[in-house]
């Protein structure tokens, strides 16, 4: 068999590989430096091991994991971190002092100083106590007090002291930077909602002045135009969820095509090929709507006769694949590739958003593929996942 | 037994099948009327849809040879194949479809938006995918030998190659509709020459098991022996042999005496009519009338209570791990509609089992010769000609062929397209990319190819049961616990994951690649499930308890969401 083969294959390089760096590793060790740096080395990787769980912020679970990596740092008998209100995690031996720790913490936390507690504030009764001092240093984000770090060992020296500032200091840099994750995933969220649900003012105008037009000659088809119109704006206009499923969409955009045909009548010829496995997919809601107001506008809004539009949705495996075609004047490529990009408006915009969107939901790999040429028509095809996590109609 | 029927059948649904795979998406519907384009598949029709991707080679063949072989306790299997919709509907069905997850690793991720977990389910889909492969390729390459003599390998190999090439043209497409078609191809075609073969059978006299005490031909039948085989002779049988017995060269008739005979490789054996059959299969079940009593032994164990209950659990909580069937409840749109297509489909499989469980027990009066060769799988495809003589018979078993080959290459190609995807997604993660899901195609048929060399001589509803019981202990704990308990853990998931997956693996392995035949070893080994199913919910619950500190945060969000009808608003609904 082949396979085995490659594997053997690569399991001697690897082999040969290994021995071949321990080698040099041990052949030249006096390499790495004196013992100081060998030091620096371990305090620096011991810290960097410390970092990640800290970077959800200062969590119960972010706490329990990095503690274990800070006690090793300070060499203390038990390291405490509370967050002011409850404790977070206590690593280490004197587990009795335990429900003490958000006391201990209380003064820390009102000062934003480090503190000193001594063998009489701790008032341990047990004689092998290894906890009877504590230094308790506070956690500051953004200017506040928002946590402390307490090492508990059985003499506080001066250098404990300083280590504790430090590491809490450093404590307080990773949960800083988990405000600033936060904060970053809290633009991009109100960027989608910015983004969310654009229907344009032309279309709006449009289909007023074609509704205008039949209530007198056509009262009844007038009042059903309003229905619709109430409908779409409905839809357009909802608060809730940011998705909806492909069925859904494919409902507003028929709604929004009998508005459009209030105005070009028979001049609209819509095709439809949609496989009925991929209905149920959820996806941003008002993302085919703008493609096919696109489609609209280029494929007949522009030029005199007949113009078609063809939506076409495959289902292909664990995609679903949509695309939308019309045979109208076509887009110069360079004005759809400023667009996409963000630069200059122009008519193009609502792809614009939509691109944004998609690539904002589902990561760069999903954005629009736009195939145009002037005079040749347009196709704008679209892929979306049938799953993706936190994606889901409501 | 070579027809040119057979053989013109077996192209033609070749060629179907490839033209259908290649062609099928310019059949779909092109409308200008968006109810129409926007009308959802019925529940009716996914049910068919679901049925005709389920129905393999298993239920077609397989039932009806292990009914033939072992008797009335064979009947678990047929009933397990439709009762794990049963578990399905009750417990899994409408939760797992408002998860929205479209594959098993997609609900490990949103239940609990665990990787690592995602990663293990993935590994596990493939597993089965590819252990319920194998029984389709083996199957098909049995029907080719029955149909033009090919050599078991060479079978394999071209149904292989079809199926590769059916989605390499098609992609990755499924189209409903065509899997719906399929489930009532498999019906007409067991149904219509059964329909044929009964009243022949009441017109002459309606012969049954009971009739004679052992298996007994009703005509001369010529028998040749691929392999050397220990058969056994129940009762003394006067036979013609050309070729090797008992180690010595025979040519001409022969008495054998009851007992043990061996025989040679490429011996050919003539049994006159009213001959006692000897057996090769070293079954319990020799004897009529204990053929029709239960609990009398199955395939390879002589603990057939523990294999009984075994085997039970492995069809009733296996079907929901079986990765081509659960995508297909995606299509459902909500959460209702997919338990209506689940009782859909119970009341479709309950229909469609009732036809192979007769030509299990009309094939112990009219093919007992199979009894003989071991190759009981073939009785539904010997069965018409054998009762109808002529050219009826002949056409009516190259309709039996057909419908068999149309199961296997439908079958397997929606296996392959599934393993594939897993594949390309999760292993080679590229997810758009047409060369990495080629490259996983080649690859998704070539493993199971292989095993399906290597266990030849499973009888085929057996290999499928194995591939249930490594479903049953993995994905059903997954399942069950993840909708119905709120304290698994990532953890907890993927210990089970892997302790009840890879036992069950490694106990199918061993099954397949060294045949152990007797005591509780071999029972443990071919019937995992009664070990590894409640192994794996201990290991699962267990490890979640001890890592109870890790529960994943959206626990509470996801558990309402697979719980709230889809009728009822989470939220208040301002524009409503």
């Amino acid at each position: 068999m082949p396979d085995s083969a490659t594997t053997l294959a690569i399991a001697g390089l690897v082999a040969f590989g290994g021995a071949a760096l321990a080698y040099r590793v041990l052949a030249h060790r006096r390499g790495l430096g004196s013992a100081a740096d060998r030091a620096t080395f371990a305090t620096l990787h011991t810290a960097s091991l410390a970092a990640p769980p800290l970077r959800a912020g200062l969590t119960k679970t972010g706490a329990t994991k990095a503690a274990r990596h800070l006690r090793a740092l300070l060499g203390a008998s038990a390291l405490a971190i509370t967050d002011g209100q409850q404790l977070l995690v206590w690593e280490g031996t004197g587990d009795s002092h335990a429900a003490e720790a958000v006391e201990h913490a209380r003064r820390v936390m009102e000062s934003g100083r480090t503190e000193v507690l001594g063998a009489t504030t701790l008032g341990c009764r047990q004689l092998d106590c290894p906890v009877r001092t504590a230094v308790i240093a506070p956690i500051s984000a953004g200017g506040h007090v928002i946590g402390t770090l307490a090492a508990y060992s059985g003499a506080a020296s001066a250098g404990l002291v300083r280590a504790t500032q430090e590491v809490a200091g450093w404590v307080s840099g990773q949960v800083e930077l988990a405000e600033l994750g936060a904060s970053r995933t809290r633009l991009m969220e109100a960027e989608l909602r910015a983004l969310r649900a654009q229907i344009s003012p032309h279309f709006i105008y449009n289909s007023l002045t074609a509704i205008a037009s039949f209530v007198r000659t056509d009262p009844e088809r007038a009042r059903e135009l309003l229905l619709e119109f109430a409908d779409f704006t409905r839809y357009s206009f909802r608060r809730h969820g940011d998705f909806t499923t492909l069925a859904e969409e494919l409902r507003s955009i028929e709604r929004y095509l009998l508005l459009e045909r209030a105005r070009f009548g028979d001049r609209l010829v819509v095709s439809l090929q949609i496989a009925p496995e991929v209905l149920p997919v959820a996806l941003p809601f008002l993302c085919l709507q703008p493609i096919v107001e696109n489609a609209v506008r280029h494929g007949l809004e522009s030029r005199p006769g007949r113009g078609s539009i063809a939506i076409v949705a495959e289902n292909v495996g664990t995609e679903a694949h949509i695309s939308i075609e019309d045979d109208g004047v076509g887009i110069e490529p360079e004005q759809v590739r400023r667009a996409l990009s963000g630069e200059g408006g122009g008519s193009s915009m609502g792809l614009a958003n939509v691109d944004a969107r998609l690539r904002q939901v589902y990561g760069d790999e999903y954005g629009l593929v736009i195939e145009t040429a002037v005079g040749a028509g347009t196709k704008v095809s679209v892929r979306l996942p049938k799953f993706h996590p936190g994606v889901r109609a409501s | 037994m070579s027809t040119p029927a057979s053989i013109v059948a077996v192209l033609l649904v070749t060629v179907a099948t490839l033209v259908i795979g290649a062609y099928g998406l310019r059949m779909a519907r092109t409308t200008s009327d968006f109810y129409v384009a926007s009308r959802t598949v019925s529940p009716a029709w996914n049910a068919s849809a679901i049925s005709g991707e389920y129905l393999s080679a298993a239920s077609f063949l397989g039932v009806a040879g292990l009914i033939l072989a072992y008797g009335v306790d064979m009947l678990w299997y047929p009933v397990g194949y439709t009762a794990g919709y049963l578990i399905l509907l009750l417990f899994v069905a409408a939760p797992l479809r408002r998860s929205g997850a479209y594959t098993l690793p997609d609900f490990a991720e949103a239940r609990l938006s665990s990787i690592p977990v995602r990663r293990i389910s993935s590994v596990l889909v493939v597993v089965i995918g590819w252990l319920y492969l194998v029984p389709q390729l083996q199957g098909a390459s049995l029907t080719l030998h029955t149909v033009t003599g090919a050599p078991p390998w060479a079978g394999s190999l071209i149904v292989a190659i079809v199926v590769l090439t059916n989605v390499l043209a098609g992609g990755m497409r499924s189209i409903t509709f065509v899997q719906a078609f399929q489930y009532w191809t498999k019906v007409t075609a067991l149904l219509v020459p059964l329909v044929v073969v009964l009243l022949h059978w009441q017109a002459s006299g309606g012969p049954t098991p009971a009739g004679t005490a052992f298996p007994t031909t009703r005509e001369p039948i010529q028998v040749q022996l691929a392999t050397g085989t220990s058969v056994q002779a129940p009762a003394s049988a006067q036979v013609v042999v050309h070729g090797s017995l008992d180690g010595a060269d025979v040519n001409g008739p022969v008495t054998l005496t009851a007992g043990t005979h061996y025989l040679g490789a490429g011996a050919t054996v003539l049994l006159p009519a009213g001959t006692v059959v000897p057996q090769g299969l070293g079954a319990s079940t020799v004897h009529n009338s204990t053929w029709l009593r239960p609990l009398q032994g199955g395939p390879g164990t002589d603990h057939p209570l523990y294999a009984t209950y075994s085997l039970m659990l492995a069809t009733f909580l296996g079907t929901m791990g079986l990765p081509h069937v659960l995508v297909r409840f995606y299509t459902n749109p909500d959460g209702r509609s997919a338990r209506r297509a689940t009782v859909a489909v119970l009341v479709l499989l309950s229909g469609f089992y009732l036809l192979p469980t007769v030509y299990g027990v009309l094939a112990r009066v009219y093919t007992p010769d199979l009894l003989l060769t071991g190759r009981t799988d073939a009785a539904v495809l010997l069965l018409p000609a054998r009762v109808i003589p002529g050219p009826l018979g002949q056409l009516l078993s190259a309709l039996v062929t057909a419908g068999a080959f149309a199961a296997f290459l439908s079958t397997s190609s929606g296996l392959t397209v599934s393993v594939s995807g897993v594949l390309a997604q999760d292993v080679l993660r590229r997810v758009a990319s047409v060369r990495a899901f080629r490259w996983a195609s080649v690859v998704a048929v070539t493993i199971p190819y292989l095993i399906s060399v290597a266990a030849y001589r499973l009888p085929v509803a057996d290999a499928v049961g194995l591939a249930f019981a490594v479903a049953a202990s993995s994905f059903c704990p997954l399942l069950l616990l993840g909708i119905w308990w709120r304290r698994l853990t990532d953890v907890g998931a993927a210990t089970g994951l892997v302790v009840g997956g890879g036992l069950a693996a490694l106990a199918v392995l061993t099954t397949i690649l060294t045949h152990p035949t007797s005591g509780w070893t071999a029972a443990l080994l071919t019937q995992p499930a009664a070990w590894c199913v409640p192994l794996a919910f201990t290991v699962m619950v267990a490890t979640s308890y001890a890592t109870r500190r890790r529960l994943p945060e959206g626990t509470g969000r996801a558990l309402a969401r697979m719980h709230t009808p889809e009728s009822l608003s989470l939220r208040p609904d301002p524009t409503a």
